[in-house]
């Protein structure tokens, strides 16, 4: 079939506040912008299907039906999609219970590097371990 | 015996839910995981055997012919399969090994069993899956599985690698599932053979969209190096059986659906050249990573990555022995850097870390440990006859045999590779195995014994890694049809639609 413009700008609309919300720092902003590029990419799997009336054969006459396939496929990830917003979520609330907040932190490599930064120091002989980490996290 | 092949992704599903029901009893979950694994190894190999006589088994699920669920089992998806189930249960028996003498502390038991059983028919079903969708679906099993594992205990460091992870990997899937909304778009189906034929009748321009966003899904799973940041970062926090499954299997599902969707998708065309020189990057960057690293499980983690870009180099090339070599190649990365794993676990428990700055001799220590890293090791880095070695000459015989200045350039790069990794594997020698502890160092943490059965299965991976050796003419015949056929593309049609 030919796209409908209105589907394809709400394609475009989702996807682009999804990865606007992907860049934040708070994991709860990141869990949206999830669900909405999850939601993109299932209205974008919906638009390469044929639309029509229900696909129940009897019901309705085979050149009108609707290909049922895409349909399947978006339950499959919804059903996904939903499992990944609770773990999600429970993470968020794991490491907010943790830290005191939601934000993704830096990683070691980077921490190394802006503590050498502030010592004004090269890299290279720094001593960053996990249990090291572990004690300033 | 076509109904052998759902087997290794329906076994651990079902072990899965009769080790969830019997959480309250750890000795009963214990016999389930490895009963399950070593059928699923049974059948495994049962597969191999039948497909390199017979060749590929297929059962479309529910008799849905090419619209639903088909299930192929050919050479490669049956090697895939034996090599990623043998490893699996080894871990499993460190792990258990490990979980007893611990007091399941760090590592949950109720919660461990069922989650890695999953994890295991995620990797089966990724392997064995005829069709875009489900190998979507597959990646999401092993990913959700993989999330849960490496957040075990949800300590301060685990939830914060865990963050970065389940993100990076959510990107990953939302970029995959968009591209298979494009080519089911594009197409009307997203069976694999059934997509043979109707992508080459697309426009040039149409094709090389799809391919480049199925390359980007599938190069951030596998940490190809633009794409490979987030790995070094997350998993060396997770328990050490964890990493060590992730590490051995996870990264080469990524590297398997590039080579199946490379080669039977999208043949030829101008991605080879791109493919040759992200291998090149990873291989160098990713090794020198690893010289950098000041902690064991980091720099192993460098190595994993540095190594996929032999793989890829295998892949860009599409010969024959190019592919074939690749092949062999991930076989032997994925026993060598899960027993790596295993023994830099016990490393830290013989030694109390695993800080390159606070370890010394563990050699005099504990002389087996010495020898359990280090054959390994030396089977990383690629000195003969070990089967590292082989898998480079492979790949790099390929390389001259296919001439022009990239091809020479990557079998530069993949000799400077093979030199750096024993570089840094030396490093680690000298650092925590040969040198006297020196008594100014930081004091490493308690140190324990090591268990008899992590030793045995550290052991048993050793050797199987070793063995690949022996083996190594016959594997190399099965690789050498299996990259013919994947080059042919009729052999895999054919049997999904004859």
């Amino acid at each position: 079939m030919t796209p409908n413009l209105v589907y394809v700008l709400l394609v475009g609309v989702l996807f682009a506040t999804g990865v606007t919300l992907l860049l934040e720092r708070s994991l709860t902003r990141v869990l949206i912008g999830v669900i909405l590029l999850g939601h993109g990419a299932n209205v974008l799997i919906l638009l390469g299907g044929r639309a029509g009336d229900a696909p129940i054969v009897g019901a309705t006459p085979e050149e009108g039906m609707s290909d049922p396939l895409p349909q399947a496929m978006i339950l499959t990830a919804i059903v996904i999609t939903l499992g990944m917003t609770a773990f999600l979520l429970a993470l968020a609330y794991r490491s907010r219970h943790l830290v005191g907040h939601d934000e993704v932190q830096d990683d070691v490599e980077d921490r190394r590097i802006m503590v050498l930064a502030e010592r004004d120091e090269g890299p290279g002989t720094a001593d960053t371990s996990d249990e090291h980490v572990r004690g300033s996290a | 015996m076509t109904w052998l092949v759902p087997l290794p992704v329906v076994m651990p599903l079902l072990g899965a839910a009769l080790t969830l029901l019997l959480v309250r009893r750890p000795r009963a979950q214990r016999t389930v995981s490895l009963t399950v694994l070593t059928a699923t190894l049974v059948v495994a190999c049962a597969l191999l055997w039948l497909a390199t006589g017979e060749g590929a088994l297929v059962v479309a699920v529910g008799g849905w012919g090419p619209l639903g669920i088909v299930l192929v089992a050919d050479q490669l998806a049956a090697l895939m399969c034996v090599v990623s189930a043998a490893v699996t249960l080894c871990v499993l028996v460190y792990s258990i090994g490990q979980g007893m003498a611990d007091g399941d502390e760090e590592t949950p038991l109720s919660v461990y069993h069922p989650t890695y059983l999953i994890l295991t028919a995620g990797v089966m079903n990724a392997f064995l899956s005829g069709d875009l969708f489900n190998l979507y679906v597959g990646f999401e099993i092993l990913l959700v599985a993989s999330y849960v594992l490496l957040t075990l205990g949800s300590t301060a460091p685990r939830i914060r690698a865990g963050t970065t992870y389940v993100v990076v990997s959510l990107l990953s899937s939302l970029i995959f599932l968009t591209a298979i909304g494009l080519v089911y778009a594009a197409t009307g189906t997203l069976n694999l053979a059934q997509l043979v034929g109707r992508l080459d009748a697309l426009p040039d321009g149409l094709r090389l969209v799809l391919q480049a966003m199925l390359l980007l899904a599938f190069g951030i799973k596998a940490a190809v190096f633009p794409l490979s940041a987030w790995l070094p970062d997350s998993y060396p926090t997770a328990p050490a059986p964890v990493t060590a499954v992730f590490a051995g299997l996870l990264t080469k599902v990524g590297v398997y659906a590039i080579i199946r969707t490379e080669t039977l998708l999208f043949p030829g065309g101008r991605v080879a050249d791109l493919l040759m020189i992200v291998a090149l990057l990873t291989m160098v960057v990713g090794i020198l990573g690893a010289v950098a690293q000041a902690d064991l499980k980091r720099l192993l983690s460098f190595t994993l990555i540095s190594h996929i870009g032999y793989m890829l180099f295998g892949v860009g090339l599409s010969t024959g022995l190019g592919l074939s070599s690749a092949i062999f190649y991930v076989v032997h990365h994925i026993v060598v850097q899960t027993t790596l794993f295993l023994a830099a676990g016990l490393v830290e428990r013989r030694g109390g870390s695993t800080a390159l700055d606070r370890l010394g001799g563990l050699a005099r220590v504990s002389p087996l440990l010495a020898v359990l890293f280090l054959v390994p090791a030396l089977n990383l880095a690629g000195i003969p006859p070990f089967s590292g070695f082989l898998g480079k000459l492979g790949l790099l015989q390929a390389g001259v045999e296919t001439g022009g200045p990239l091809a020479w350039t990557l079998v530069a790069g993949g000799v400077v590779t093979s030199l750096l990794t024993l570089y840094a594997i030396a490093r680690v020698w000298n650092l925590a195995f040969w040198r006297t502890p020196h008594p100014s160092l930081p004091a490493p943490g308690p140190t324990r014994l090591m268990p008899r059965m992590m030793v045995g299965s550290t052991l048993a991976l050793v050797v199987f890694g070793a063995g690949l050796t022996l083996v190594a003419g016959p594997l190399f015949d099965v690789s050498a049809t299996a990259a013919e056929d994947l080059l042919q593309r009729t052999p895999y049609v054919s049997a999904v639609i004859p």
